[in-house]
């Protein structure tokens, strides 16, 4: 079937271009019903990816966080309309110790490949997941970032050692919103610290025990373990108080994406003993967690609500152009699309 | 109930030195015909996706359709009519005699060649003859339409902004089409070429849907070229 895929081909220019969809294969065709914008699609919408980046992968088909509905199985496995996540990390090989998503061989839409501003994608049987039929889907178009927030928090309780009394995250923006939430549903008898720089996105995380902004910490407070969520070049001052912060032989996540290398202050994590790990994007039992959270926590949905910041029908190529540029000028909260193209 | 019509009734006079009709040429790797029918395949919204073709193509087509297509149970081979609006009604014949025919019966009719057809195109028509009871895709006009009425000098010149060209597909409330199209004369018939014309003569509503530049219809083999390279410019 020829689809119709939206490509952007230069910064702020998306064009159209046809694939085929082999209806005779074992792929699921789903049609995007909600999609959600991410910085990463925002740094190739905007060109502010390297020039030899953006060279290697436009054109390309941004989003990557989105859900569907099924529109055809030519294994009748799924029935259309069934509600889905879909997967955007696929997989070419398996290996029993290391994870889908950091396996290097692994292509990730709109990173290695097509993402989903497309009529309609085809994905491996295996790349999507069954949401409840009546979720709020403007929450579960960005599951994937959820995902990857669950994926995080896995590891954590893998890596961290047994006293987990005062744990603090870093970052009020959307990743560190998301995986504080989950965090406290996570382990619920853990005292949770959110630390920020902004005053009115924190009173948002109403979940957690303290709040503070980063230049007024109280003498006093520590963590056993801490969770970076800011990125970017702030990530360095947020890895520098967490260090200053944190207990001996601690673990600190790693989840801020930089586009520049980030100094750390190694003699103190020398001295201390700490453990630093990054955890990125999310396989296919994270989405299995995350979707497992929200039916046993209702809440769940209606805290990831707050976070839902635009709500753009696109219908037009000049649609999606507004979305991105909507995405742009938020303080806070996702940019989601209600895919009527 | 909602049923695909699937026009593959052309005998390709207008594709230049071709054998066979241009549904049947291929487009990439494919028939045309087959490309488009896999759009209305995978709309479950479909009862059937009738493909009406002439007589002597009926079993060409359906041979194709069977090569190219594994879930083939809602797809039906039938004979055309001699102009575009008996096509469309021996579709509603079948549909007559197959489901019976009531207010709620809506027939999506579709050129064959236009394999370049969306989700949301077929969606919105869906709704738009459900609640008008007929729609037609179409696209602003980009360029100047100039009208001659004796084909030699101007007549009128319409203002562009009220102008559309229309695409496919056409759909209906399949009774309300046939009820109009009995009351037509003979003349009247050779004359209405467009079944939404009979809406309009008739004083009917006809909604309109919001078509796509690209959803071109391949009728000369400067089309097909076209349709060649937008493919080819799919480089992942």
């Amino acid at each position: 079937m020829l689809n119709t895929v939206y490509r952007l081909v230069a910064p702020r220019r998306f064009e159209v271009a046809f694939k085929d969809i082999d209806l005779n294969g074992e792929d699921v065709v789903v049609r995007p019903t909600h999609l959600s914008i991410c910085h990463a699609d925002q740094r190739y919408y905007q060109g502010s990816r390297p020039q030899e980046v953006l060279d290697k992968k436009l054109p390309m088909a941004l989003i990557h966080e989105g859900i569907g509905e099924v529109v055809y199985d030519a294994l009748g496995e799924f029935k259309p309309g069934e509600l889905v996540v879909m997967i955007p990390n696929t997989p070419v090989e398996k290996d029993d110790i290391i994870g889908e998503n950091y396996l290097r061989s692994s292509k990730f839409r709109a990173s290695g490949f097509d993402g989903f501003m497309q009529d309609n994608v085809a994905l491996d049987r295996d790349r999507i997941v069954r949401l409840p039929q009546d979720i709020d889907r403007t929450v579960a178009a960005f599951t994937e970032i959820v995902s990857v927030s669950v994926q995080a928090l896995n590891r954590f309780a893998r890596f961290t050692h047994a006293r987990k009394n005062v744990v603090g995250v870093w970052g009020d923006g959307n990743l560190g919103y998301i995986t504080s939430l989950f965090f406290h549903y996570m382990f619920p008898d853990t005292k949770l610290l959110i630390f920020g720089t902004d005053r009115e996105k924190l009173s948002t995380f109403s979940f957690a025990d303290e709040t503070y902004l980063v230049w007024d910490v109280p003498e006093g407070v520590a963590v056993d373990h801490a969770i970076e969520c800011v990125g970017s070049e702030p990530s360095q001052k947020a890895i520098s108080q967490i260090i200053d912060l944190i207990n001996p032989e601690g673990t600190i996540s790693l989840l801020g994406v930089s586009e520049y290398p980030i100094p750390i202050n190694t003699r103190m994590v020398l001295e201390k003993g700490l453990h630093l790990y990054g955890s990125s994007r999310s396989s296919r039992a994270d989405f299995e967690k995350t979707v497992e959270l929200y039916e046993k926590h209702p809440e769940i949905i209606g805290y990831l609500s707050n976070i839902v910041g635009a709500v753009v029908e696109v219908e037009s190529i000049k649609d999606m152009t507004k979305a991105f540029e909507l995405d742009i000028h938020k303080s806070m909260g996702k940019t989601i699309m209600v895919w009527n193209k | 109930m909602i049923f695909g019509v699937v026009l593959a009734g052309g005998i390709g006079s207008r594709m230049g030195n071709v054998e066979k009709p241009k549904q049947f040429l291929t487009l990439g790797d494919k028939p045309i015909l087959v490309h488009t029918l896999e759009k209305f395949v995978i709309n479950s919204q479909f009862e059937k996706v009738i493909v009406l073709t002439p007589s002597q193509w009926i079993n060409h087509t359906k041979n194709i359709i069977k090569k190219s297509l594994k879930n083939t149970e809602r797809i039906v081979v039938i004979e055309g009519g001699s102009t575009r609006n008996e096509t469309i009604m021996n579709s509603i014949r079948y549909i007559e005699k197959e489901y019976g025919l009531d207010d709620d019966t809506i027939i999506v009719t579709h050129d064959s060649v236009r394999p370049f057809l969306t989700h949301r195109i077929i969606e919105d028509n869906i709704a738009a003859a459900i609640e008008y009871g007929a729609c037609d895709t179409v696209i602003p006009a980009t360029d100047t339409i100039v009208e001659s009425a004796d084909n030699t000098i101007i007549s009128n010149i319409p203002d562009r902004s009220k102008m559309y060209q229309g695409q496919t597909p056409q759909s209906f409330r399949a009774k309300k089409l046939k009820d109009l199209y009995e009351t037509l004369t003979d003349a009247e018939k050779d004359i209405l070429t467009d079944a939404c014309k009979i809406f309009v003569i008739k004083g009917e509503k006809v909604k309109l849907v919001m078509g796509e530049v690209f959803n071109i219809k391949i009728t000369y083999p400067y089309d097909l070229r076209v349709a060649e390279t937008l493919i080819e410019s799919d480089g992942k």
